[in-house]
């Protein structure tokens, strides 16, 4: 039986317009959203969003630098060379000028030569405009094993001498080159957020999800310990566990110690997020139906409250990495968390610290801090980005 | 209201506990402890120690005690007559040393708190009002900025160009002829001349943060009813948005206090120890590292009660802001 | 310029307002033309989405953006001189002088469109004063003499107070209050009432139209109730997507309607104030089951609140519900119809009394002593059918994954016998099984309804308890749904508990009527009985109250008002 049928025979609408009237700006495809499932919804969202899929992009490559970390820098992080201290950075040039005036191409750096400051009576190095150091691509450069796993001589970038001197970002105090500690620093540093944020998201779903289910005095307990942690300034309190960490503990322990510090402060701002969509969530009607429907209440946590969840929590969860990446950044240039032989960009940092070295040598500096920008805005950005996706019903 | 401060102010005790157990928490964690360090150099150094004193400061500190003993040997010497304990670094009672350093925290807070606040609050407002405009794309540009870069790299940026630059040494916050000369107001120009780096450094990240905030609840306020209410009955637009949606949007700026505050704290921490500055900072770093215990502890427990306290006021700043909780 | 004939205050001609979005132009109204005219009241009635409110808010230049004024003209008389408001610009002084000067507006939602934060008097004073230079003093007796007018009791007083100290009803009388501060000739109302219960609704549209008489003011109601047009128009416009279908005095169009539209919105209003045809008398069914399959008994709830104070959300009820029996319960906001409705599934747990089920087997069940399991059980056999269809529906999921959820819940079915059942529960409610891979977002809301009743027929119940389910519709989707109900009723032979706030859905659906009020049953009887000869006081305010979608019979002139006992 048709439900039209039932109005009676005046009603019936012979009405030619079926909704507003619209002009389409664009031409073409009219895509049906009707069977399109609420990831692909999501992702579609996140497209359409520029500085988002750009910062995502940068992400991306952070860690793909990180991964590949051995092939990538040219020099071992520990190879130092003191007959090349505080060496300023030489640019890549594409041409050399050959002496009958004419050019040819010769992918090159420019070498070093001593000049000594009178004044000072100190030797500094400058770059030689006369000296080619001719480089290249795929070079044989020092032994490493990828992932200590494969061992290989090969390097995306290098002197194709190996003893000629090729540092891209300059040297820091002890002759090392500082491009090739970036790239090992990103490893450490990137890893640090991704797994400090992955034990803080296992703390903060687990609290947040008790809190927001079971209420009461459950939730008045968890509540009030997140209050305190919350309202404690994070870095006295890094600063104090950070330091009761021995100094005889080798560099993977510290590693981990320091991981899990950084992420016992970032879960409460995750747990507060997971419980307060967590109550929303199961005060809607559709919550209700499904219990009405005899769901238990496993059933009704993961087939459907936390799917509605997952991706508030994954831009939470992103935005929360940044916090991480600082977070060791800082202690370890304090001197309190990673500590040589380990290389994080905070590590690199702790070269910085006097103001006079950053004169003569501002590079130590100036990398470093980048990377570390580079990295948080993206994680900022991409957040922000899939923070305005998540809910895919939202208009 | 008086019922709302009181039941307020309550509330504040049971943290207050949570706050003291886990800084004397921390405090514990690494192991052995300062006497037992400090005898050791002592004796290596050939140095004569006085077993009487030690065995005094063993009793009255109860090093043998266990720990919740020890706890609140410490928190009834605090609530009883002010003894936070005494710094074996410094050798002299923690009281004396932490209250000077206390109070040069709560002023550079204080004023950076204000000076997020005098710089997120208008921009904030424009930002909202002109979304998608070419002001507020720079705005959101160097908010972002701000809330990236960290408050240490930030210092050293600003050192490093003001010695390259300019010429100065900027830490500390007065300069050496000043350091230990008495207030004048020569000092407090000098005093105020060396604030506004770490000011700046301090709030920057704050500041960004508030705009978002401010500029975030505002873009929803402007859309209410209430709004088309006010220009329905012909008022001017500038007096509509004013008058209406940034007051309900200041709620949420008025209590960000309650985490700008602790965030700033950790922010002159920090920046304090890059830029030497005498606040508590450097102090509360040098006694983690060597194991100082009570001065360490009492930083931590008196910057947290900072950071509480501020929430105190920005709850009762909104109970006076906003009539729906003040009633409640 | 163009001269206005002298009764006419606006005039309205070929108003084109556009909403530029990502995508497309929305044309929001097209061509739109009326004339406003002294002492006269213009309805602009239509559904969700026909452009009324963007239309009336074209006129004091306040629609929200993207939406824009691209064509025809607003002429504002004034005297000699006449402005053409579309030509103004939105925050000049000449636009500024004429919002709350020459128009005054009372919005829909009195709650969300006065400020929280500022006292009910400083708006309204702010309103007076800025349209004359009166002093803070003279302001001030001049808003408590306008409060006074509106009606509110203890103006000085209240004057103080602010917005979420005053009941819906008072806070929409302050509103009114506000727009006649800078004493306007042209007074628009956007939905006044749809935010308020039948008997608040019907003194506000009393006070209206009284003000709008009193003051000799034209007027421009815009809503979407037939019967609240009936009751206050001179002249009806109906609206549909952007334009206006049908113009004309209220009578004509309440009895000699010429487009189809305007005939099919009366008769989905006019249906609903009559029984249903399609509806057997109940006795025919009862004959031979003559035991209730629930009863529930001294049924009660009772909350606590802040500072010892305790609220009584239910009182003692009382009542039978017999096989294939619709019955429903009427009440207000407030008046513990929903609580009572969650009592007998018990998502909230009663304070006091029982509900008894009979299932097939004859068995009593006791349904207030069950266990998680047994209630399970129970939740199987009486479903629940809520009012949002957006909120009910998990928009995650797919239309098969929600209607079949319950029976894979219950191990009922899976695989193609799940699919099967599925397509055939969505034939039953009027839906192409050819959707059910889709999601809920690509649904109006009458089909979401429909899902939603689908899912509560998966596990073959014996009773439906509605919630407001037809609420939350226009007119026309809600005569369908009530008809989907009726069918669904007659087929499987279920027993409805349905809730409403709404007279004439009940009158239409139900067999017998509970009345509530302030948590108690107040009247229990036959439905054409409590509609047409109610015997309490109560229930006759309410009734009273209900509009009637025709010109020619006004129930509100002479309704009965109802006054509560102290202690109640």
């Amino acid at each position: 039986m048709s439900i039209h049928e039932t109005l009676g025979p005046h009603s019936k609408p012979p009405l030619t317009v079926d909704g507003p009237s619209i002009s389409p700006l664009k031409q073409g495809k009219t895509v049906s959203t009707a069977a399109i499932g609420p990831w692909r919804l999501v992702a579609g969202k996140l497209v359409r969003q520029k500085v988002a899929m750009v910062a995502g992009a940068i992400i991306l490559f952070l860690y793909l630098v990180g991964l590949f970390a051995e092939f990538l820098a040219p020099a071992l992080p520990a190879t130092s060379k003191p007959q090349y201290t505080y060496a300023p950075p030489q640019g890549i040039s594409l041409f050399v000028t050959k002496p009958d005036g004419s050019t040819e191409f010769n992918l090159h750096v420019k070498g070093y030569k001593v000049e000594i400051d009178k004044a000072a009576l100190r030797r500094t190095f400058v770059v030689d405009d006369n000296k080619v150091v001719p480089i290249g691509f795929f070079v044989k450069g020092p032994a490493y094993q990828l992932w200590g796993l494969i061992p290989m001589d090969r390097h995306l970038i290098g002197p194709i001498s190996p003893s000629d001197p090729m540092y891209l970002l300059g040297t820091d105090r002890l002759g090392r080159d500082v491009f090739s500690r970036l790239v090992y620093g990103t490893r450490v540093s990137m890893s640090v957020g991704l797994v400090g944020v992955a034990m803080s998201l296992i703390l903060g779903v687990v609290f947040g999800s008790i809190s927001g289910f079971y209420g009461g005095w459950v939730d008045t307990l968890i509540q009030r310990i997140i209050e305190v942690i919350s309202a404690m300034p994070t870095i006295p309190l890094w600063l104090g566990l950070a330091a009761a960490i021995p100094l005889t503990w080798s560099p993977v322990s510290v590693y981990f110690v320091i991981t899990i510090i950084v992420s016992f402060l970032g879960w409460t701002s995750l747990a507060r997020e997971v419980r307060g969509r967590f109550l929303a969530l199961r005060s809607e009607d559709f919550v209700t139906a499904a219990k009405l429907d005899g769901s238990s209440e496993a059933r009704l946590i993961f087939r459907h409250i936390l799917p509605s969840l997952t991706s508030h929590i994954l831009a939470v969860v992103t935005l929360a990495v940044p916090t991480m990446i600082v977070a060791e950044t800082s202690l370890s240039f304090l001197g309190i968390g990673l500590k040589p032989p380990v290389v994080s960009w905070g590590v690199l940092l702790q070269d910085a610290q006097n103001i006079r070295t950053v004169a003569t040598a501002p590079w130590l500096l100036i990398w470093p801090s980048l990377a570390v920008v580079v990295a948080v805005l993206s994680f900022n950005f991409f957040g922000d980005g899939l923070r305005d996706a998540a809910d895919p019903y939202d208009n | 209201m008086l019922g709302y401060i009181f039941r307020r102010v309550l509330y504040m005790v049971p943290t207050l506990f949570g706050m003291s157990l886990i800084s004397f928490m921390i405090i514990q964690l690494p192991p052995g402890d300062y006497l037992t360090s400090m005898i050791a150099t002592m004796s290596d150094s050939g140095q004569a120690v006085d077993p009487a004193q030690i065995e005094r400061l063993k009793q009255i500190y109860g090093f043998d005690d266990p720990f919740y003993l020890q706890y609140l040997k410490w928190m009834w010497g605090i609530l009883s007559r002010g003894d936070f304990g005494w710094s074996f670094e410094w050798n002299q009672p923690v009281s004396g040393l932490i209250w000077a350093r206390m109070g040069s925290t709560l002023v550079i807070s204080l004023l950076s708190l204000l000076f997020v606040w005098i710089v997120a609050l208008p921009i904030g407002i424009y930002s909202a009002v002109r979304r998608h405009s070419a002001g507020d794309h720079v705005f959101t540009f160097f908010g972002f900025i701000g809330l990236a870069v960290p408050n240490f790299i930030l210092a050293l940026a600003l050192m490093y160009v003001a010695y390259k630059y300019l010429g100065l040494s900027v830490g500390g916050l007065n300069s050496p002829e000043y350091a230990e000369a008495p207030w004048s107001f020569a000092k407090v120009i000098d005093f105020l001349a060396h604030l506004w780096i770490p000011i700046i450094i301090i709030g920057a990240s704050g500041t960004a943060a508030l705009i978002r905030i401010l500029r975030a609840n505002l873009t929803d306020e402007l859309h209410k009813p209430y709004v088309v209410t006010a220009r329905a009955k012909g008022l001017p637009e500038y007096k509509v948005i004013l008058k209406y949606p940034v007051r309900i949007a200041l709620n949420p700026f008025v209590s960000a206090i309650g985490w700008v505050l602790p965030h700033l704290v950790s922010g002159v921490t920090i920046t304090a120890i890059v830029l030497n500055l005498p606040t508590a900072g450097p102090l509360l770093f040098r006694a983690l590292v060597s194991q100082d215990m009570y001065l360490a502890g009492s930083f931590i427990l008196l910057l947290s009660a900072l950071t509480l306290v501020g929430m105190l006021l920005s709850d009762l700043l909104l109970a006076l802001l906003d009539p729906r909780i003040r009633f409640n | 310029m163009a001269t206005l004939p002298d009764d006419v205050v606006l005039s309205v001609e070929d108003l084109c307002v556009d909403f530029r979005l990502r995508t497309h132009i929305l044309h929001a109204v097209e061509k739109v033309s009326f004339q406003l005219k002294r002492g006269q009241t213009l309805c602009l009635v239509g559904e969700s989405g026909s452009g009324k409110s963007v239309t009336a808010r074209s006129l004091l230049q306040i629609v929200d953006r993207p939406g824009q004024i691209v064509g025809g003209r607003i002429l504002l008389g004034d005297g000699e001189t006449v402005t053409d408001i579309a030509a103004l610009h939105p925050d000049s002084r000449t636009m500024r002088a004429i919002r709350g000067r020459r128009i005054g507006l009372i919005f829909q939602e009195p709650m969300s469109s006065l400020s929280p934060v500022h006292t009910i008097g400083s708006q309204i004073v702010e309103a007076i004063r800025l349209h004359s230079n009166m002093d803070k003093k003279v302001a001030r007796e001049r808003m408590i003499e306008l409060l006074r007018h509106v009606e509110i009791p203890n103006a000085e007083k209240m004057a103080d107070r602010y917005t979420f100290e005053f009941s819906g009803g008072m806070r929409q009388r302050a509103m009114i209050a506000m727009a006649l501060a800078g004493d306007p000739d042209i007074l628009i109302a956007d939905e006044p009432t749809t935010a308020l219960d039948v008997t608040t609704q019907a003194e506000i549209l009393d006070l209206i139209k009284r003000l709008q008489v009193g003051r000799g003011m034209a007027m421009l109601l815009i809503t979407h109730d037939m019967g609240v047009v009936a009751e206050v128009a001179d002249e009806v416009a109906v609206m549909r997507f952007g334009r206006i279908v049908e113009h004309g005095p209220v009578d004509a169009i309440y009895h000699a309607a010429m487009h189809p539209y305007t005939r099919q919105l009366l008769a989905s209003t006019v249906k609903l104030t009559h029984h249903a045809e399609a509806r057997q008398p109940v006795s025919a069914l009862s004959a031979e089951a003559p035991k209730p399959v629930l009863s529930v008994r001294n049924l009660g709830k009772t909350f606590g609140l802040a500072g010892n104070t305790t609220l009584r959300a239910v009182d003692n009820a009382n009542f039978d519900l017999y096989p294939g029996e619709n019955l429903g319960i009427v009440g207000e906001s407030g008046s513990g119809k929903t609580t009572l409705g969650r009592l007998i599934l018990r998502t909230v747990e009663p304070t006091t009394g029982t509900v008894l089920y009979r299932p097939k087997d004859g068995q009593e069940i006791d349904v207030t002593s069950l266990d998680k399991k047994e209630l399970r059980g129970f939740h199987r056999e009486v479903r629940l059918v809520f009012q949002d269809p957006f909120a009910s529906l998990n928009p995650r999921m797919t239309v098969k994954d929600v209607i079949g959820d319950p029976l894979i819940v219950n191990g009922l079915a899976k695989g193609k016998a799940l699919e099967d059942r599925v397509s055939e529960l969505m034939r039953l409610v009027g839906l192409d099984p050819m959707g059910m891979e889709r999601y809920p977002h690509a649904f109006s809301g009458g089909q979401r309804q429909r899902i939603g009743i689908a899912r509560a027929l998966a596990l073959e119940p014996r009773i439906i308890i509605a919630d407001e389910a037809t609420s939350a519709l226009d007119v026309s989707i809600r005569s369908q749904i009530l008809d989907l109900l009726l069918d669904i009723r007659q087929r499987l032979n279920l027993s409805f508990i349905f809730i409403s706030h709404d007279i004439s859905v009940v009158r239409y659906f139900c067999d017998r009527v509970a009345v509530m009020h302030r948590g108690r049953i107040v009247e229990l009887g036959g439905a054409e009985q409590i509609c047409t000869a109610p015997q309490e006081a109560y229930t006759k305010s309410l009734i009273s109250a209900v509009p009637n979608p025709d010109p020619r019979d006004k129930r509100m002139l002479h309704r009965q008002r109802f006054i509560a006992p102290a202690n109640a």
